[in-house]
C-alpha cells in the first residue's frame, strides 16, 4: 500500500528529495505540475486545503428545495449577509475570511482577500473567462508612459496561450480585434435572447460584442465530455466539462505516478542552503499541527499572488534579511486588482416572452472587449464588459428587487414576479488598475495565524485613473440599457440588498462608493513582479528569482501590469512556459 | 481505490436508472470523470435523479421555534402573501430557520405578536380568527412603505421580512418553480435558443 494514487497524506519514512516542490494546486500550480510531470519531473505538490471529491463536494444540479434552508444557509445566514460567498451551492471552499487565518489592513485601507483552501483552489468555482493579453498590454510604459513594461512580449507567450487553450479548452471565435487576440477556440453556443438584444445595442453604439471566451469545452477534449449546458459552472462540474485545475490537471498528473500530492500542507517557510538556494520547504501538516520539511532541487511558488508573497517575506535568513528573492525590495509592492462596477436594468421587450431553457454555459455567451484602445480618454487603459440575464434557476433572494418595487401581496404580487422573471440584464466592467505606491502588502509584525505564521497587512488605494474609468463604465452601461429600450435599476449596494427597506430615498453615490473594494474582483496580481532589472523586479523573464536560481513563481505574482483581461489564462500560460523552462534547466543541471 | 475498481464500478451506473441512488450515480460519474469520459446520458441521468430526490412532505409539521398559534398565524399570513405558499412550505421554512437562529426567531415572534396586538386594538380579535376583510385591511396598511407612520413602521418592517421569505420559499419549491416556468437544470447535447423567443423580443424592442 505504499503508493497512494489519490495522494492522501502519507508518512515519509526516508525523506526523498523531489525534483520540484510545487506550492499550491490552483491554476498556476496545477498547470506547472501537469507540465512538469509530463516532462518526467518528480513533483511534490503541496495544497493547504483538503482533497477535493467532486462527487461529494460539488452541488451541481441540486434544486434549492433539496436543502431545508433552500440555499440561504443554516439559520438563514444569507438573510443577514453572513451566507457563503457566491451562495450556498458554489464550489468554493473558503471565503473572504477564514477561521484562524486573518489578514489585516493598514489605516484607511479597505481590502478583501478571497482564499479557497482545497485541491484546485479558486479554479473549482471561478468565472472561467479566458482572455489573452493584447500585444500592447505587455508594453504599457512604452505606449502611454504609465506603469512598467513586461520583460516579455506577446510573441513570447503566444505559443503558451495556444498550449493552455488547447489543453484546458476555451470557447470563442476568430475576430481579428487587437485588444482581444484570437486563440485556439472551441465553438461557443449561440447567444441567448437578451444577448441578441445586447448585441444589437452594441452594434448601434459601435461596441464590439463577440462570442464569449470561456474555459468550457463544447467538444470532447482529452477524454472530457463536452458541456451539457446546465449553467452551473460555479458549482463545480461533475463531468469536468469546464476547467478546474483539480480535475483537468492535478488528478491526471497524480496518475502519471510522478506526482505526490500533500493535502492539508500549509507552507510556512522556504529553507535555503549556504549558497542561497532553496533546499527544502517547511510546512505545517494541519492534520497533526506539526511542522515538516520536504527536500527539493527546485521550488515553484503558486500559492496565489498574496500567499506566495507572504511566504517569501516570511522566509527570512541572514543572507535574505528582507525576505527571500527580495533584494530589490519589490516583493509585496505593485499590488493590483481589477476595477469592478455593475449596473442592471429591466428590458420591457422581454416581458411575456415564451419561456424556454436559457441555462447554457455557466456564464454569458457574448462579451464586449475593450474598444477604445486607440482613443485618447481622460483615463489610461480600459475595461471589458461581461453580461448577465436569462431565466436563472430561482433561488433565495432572486425576487428581492420585484418585491421591493411592487410591494403588496397576493395574486398581484405573484403576477408581478411572473412578469419580472427573466426580464433583467446586467453589465459588469472589469478594468485595468495602474499600480501605485499606496497599494501593497507586507507582513504585519503584530499578528500570526493559528499556525503561528505571520499574516499579511494590506494597503490599498484607487486613484483617478480607476475612478474615471468606472464613471465611463456607468455611462456606457446606461446607454446600453437605454438603447435596448430598458430602464436602469436604482443602484443599490450589496449590503442594502440584504436588509429590508424603510422609506429612505436612495442618495446618489460618489464614484468612490461605486467602484469595487480592492481585492473584491479576486484578480490580485503583481506583488512578485518579473523584469530584466534585478534592482526593480524579483523575477526574470522566466519567472525565476533573480536572487535564487532554483526558485520560480507561477501564480499572478509575476504580472507587471493587470490589463482588463481576467488573469487566469495568462497565469496558466506563464506557468506552462516557466515549467518547460524549469524542466530544461533541471535536465541541464543548471538549478 | 484502484483504477480497475473505478472503471468496473462505473459500468452499472450508466444508463440504468432503476434502483440507483443519486449519490451512487454521482459517485460513479465522479469516478468515471477521474479516469475518463462521462457521457451526456450519464449527466442527464444525474439531473433526473436529482429532481426525483425530493419526497413529498407528509405528516403534520410540528413547529420547532414558534408556538402552535404563532405557526398557524404565520401560515395564514404566508398564504395571503403568496397564494400557494402553504404548498411551498413557507411557514415551515421560516420556523426551521428561526429554530437555528435567535435573530430570525425574534423577527417572527415579535412581528407576529405585533400583528395580533394591532388586530385586537382595531378589531378585538387576533389575526388568525379575524374575518378575511379584516386581515386584508391590516395587510393593506403594512404591505406598502408609503403607509409608514409611527404606528405602522414596525409592522411594515416585519411584513417586508415575511414577504421576502415567503416569496423565497414558494419560488424555490417545485410548485413555484413550475409556476415561474423555469425549464433548465437539465443536460442537453446542444444549446438552442427558440427562434420564436428571439422573434418575440426583437419585435418588441427598439431594433424592430
Amino acid at each position: 500500500m505504499g503508493y497512494n494514487k489519490l495522494g492522501m497524506f502519507q508518512v515519509i519514512r526516508s525523506a526523498p528529495i523531489y525534483d520540484v516542490v510545487v506550492i499550491g494546486s490552483g491554476a498556476g500550480g496545477g498547470t506547472a505540475t501537469k507540465v512538469l510531470a509530463d516532462l518526467g519531473v518528480n513533483v511534490a505538490l503541496l495544497e493547504a486545503g483538503p482533497m477535493l471529491n467532486p462527487a461529494k463536494d460539488f452541488k451541481e444540479h441540486m434544486w434549492p428545495y433539496q436543502v431545508p434552508h433552500r440555499g440561504s444557509g443554516e439559520g438563514g445566514a444569507s438573510y443577514f449577509g453572513r451566507g457563503r460567498a457566491f451562495g450556498f451551492f458554489s464550489a468554493q471552499a473558503g471565503g473572504w475570511q477564514l477561521d484562524g487565518e486573518p489578514y489585516t489592513t493598514g489605516e484607511g485601507s479597505k481590502f478583501m482577500w478571497f482564499r479557497s483552501r482545497i485541491v484546485g483552489g479558486r479554479t473549482n468555482h471561478y468565472g472561467r473567462i479566458s482572455l489573452r493579453l493584447a500585444d500592447y498590454d505587455f508594453k504599457p510604459y512604452t505606449r502611454d508612459g504609465v506603469g512598467t513594461d513586461w520583460p516579455i512580449a506577446y510573441e513570447d507567450i503566444a505559443p503558451y496561450y495556444d498550449k493552455a487553450e488547447g489543453f484546458i479548452g476555451v470557447t470563442g471565435s476568430k475576430e481579428g480585434i487587437r485588444s482581444a487576440p484570437d486563440g485556439i477556440f472551441q465553438p461557443c453556443p449561440p447567444p441567448r435572447v437578451h444577448e441578441v438584444l445586447i448585441k444589437k445595442a452594441s452594434d448601434k453604439l459601435g461596441i464590439p460584442c463577440i462570442p464569449m471566451r470561456l474555459a468550457v469545452i463544447t467538444r470532447k477534449t482529452n477524454g472530457r465530455a463536452p458541456c451539457h449546458y446546465c449553467g452551473q459552472c460555479g458549482r463545480g462540474c461533475v463531468t469536468a466539462s469546464n476547467y478546474s485545475s483539480s480535475q483537468v490537471q492535478v488528478f491526471p498528473a497524480v496518475q502519471t505516478g510522478r506526482v505526490q500530492l500533500f493535502t492539508n500542507a500549509m507552507a510556512r517557510e522556504l529553507i535555503t542552503d549556504n549558497e542561497g538556494k532553496v533546499k527544502a520547504v517547511s510546512y505545517i501538516d494541519k492534520t497533526t499541527r506539526t511542522e515538516k520539511q520536504i527536500r527539493c532541487r527546485a521550488v515553484v511558488l503558486a500559492a496565489s499572488t498574496c500567499e506566495s508573497t507572504r511566504l517569501l517575506l516570511n522566509s527570512r535568513s541572514p543572507r535574505h534579511s528582507n525576505g527571500l528573492a527580495n533584494s530589490s525590495g519589490v516583493v509585496g509592492r505593485n499590488l493590483m486588482d481589477s476595477t469592478g462596477f455593475s449596473l442592471g436594468g429591466r428590458i420591457p421587450a422581454l416581458v411575456g416572452m415564451p419561456r424556454h431553457d436559457s441555462d447554457g454555459m455557466g456564464g454569458s455567451h457574448l462579451y464586449m472587449p475593450w474598444w477604445l484602445w486607440d482613443k485618447k480618454l481622460d483615463f489610461p487603459r480600459g475595461y471589458h464588459i461581461e453580461i448577465g440575464g436569462g431565466y436563472g434557476m430561482p433561488g433565495v433572494g432572486s425576487f428581492n428587487g420585484v418585491c421591493r418595487e411592487h410591494e403588496g401581496y397576493g395574486e398581484s404580487l405573484k403576477k408581478a414576479i411572473y412578469e419580472d422573471y427573466g426580464t433583467h440584464v446586467g453589465f459588469s466592467g472589469r478594468g485595468e488598475m495602474i499600480p501605485n505606491e499606496h497599494t501593497y502588502c507586507e507582513i504585519d509584525p503584530n499578528v500570526v495565524d493559528k499556525w503561528g505564521i505571520p499574516v499579511l497587512r494590506f494597503h490599498f488605494r484607487w486613484t483617478d485613473a480607476e475612478l474615471k474609468q468606472v464613471e465611463h463604465m456607468e455611462k456606457t452601461f446606461t446607454e446600453m440599457i437605454e438603447t435596448m429600450g430598458g430602464k436602469v435599476n436604482t443602484p443599490r449596494r450589496a449590503a442594502e440588498e440584504s436588509v429590508p427597506v424603510g422609506t429612505e430615498a436612495i442618495k446618489p453615490r460618489p464614484v468612490e462608493e461605486k467602484i469595487s473594494v480592492g481585492g473584491e474582483i479576486i484578480h490580485e496580481v503583481g506583488t512578485i513582479r518579473m523584469g530584466d532589472d534585478p534592482n526593480k523586479s524579483a523575477l526574470n523573464k522566466y519567472c525565476q528569482a533573480h536572487d535564487v536560481k532554483n526558485l520560480f513563481v507561477a501564480d499572478g505574482g509575476p504580472f507587471v501590469s493587470n490589463p482588463d483581461k481576467n488573469p487566469t489564462l495568462t497565469i496558466c500560460a506563464l506557468a506552462w512556459r516557466t515549467a518547460e523552462y524549469l524542466a530544461e534547466e533541471l535536465r541541464k543541471g543548471n538549478v | 481505490m484502484s483504477k480497475r475498481e473505478e472503471v468496473s464500478s462505473r459500468e452499472p451506473g450508466f444508463g440504468t436508472a432503476g434502483g440507483q441512488s443519486r449519490r451512487r450515480v454521482l459517485q460513479n460519474i465522479a469516478a468515471a470523470a477521474f479516469v475518463g469520459p462521462v457521457g451526456l446520458e450519464a449527466a442527464q441521468h444525474v439531473h433526473q435523479m436529482a429532481s426525483e430526490d425530493v419526497k413529498a412532505n407528509t405528516g403534520v409539521y410540528k413547529p420547532k421555534a414558534l408556538t402552535q398559534h404563532e405557526f398557524d398565524t404565520l401560515k395564514k399570513l404566508c398564504e395571503l402573501i403568496v397564494p400557494g405558499a402553504t404548498q411551498g412550505g413557507a411557514a415551515e421554512f421560516i420556523d426551521l430557520l428561526s429554530s437555528q437562529n435567535p435573530q430570525m426567531a425574534a423577527i417572527y415572534t415579535g412581528g407576529l405578536a405585533w400583528l395580533d396586538i394591532e388586530m385586537k386594538r382595531h378589531y378585538e380579535v387576533n389575526f388568525l380568527d379575524a374575518k378575511a376583510e379584516q386581515q386584508t385591511a391590516m395587510l393593506d396598511k403594512i404591505a406598502y412603505r408609503r403607509n409608514r407612520m409611527p404606528e405602522t413602521a414596525a409592522g411594515i418592517r416585519f411584513f417586508d421580512w415575511a414577504r421576502r421569505m415567503t416569496v423565497d420559499a414558494y419560488y424555490t419549491s417545485p410548485a413555484g418553480i413550475k409556476e415561474l416556468g423555469y425549464m433548465g437544470n437539465k443536460a442537453t447535447s446542444e444549446f438552442k435558443v427558440p427562434a420564436e423567443a428571439v422573434e418575440y423580443a426583437l419585435k418588441r424592442s427598439p431594433f424592430a
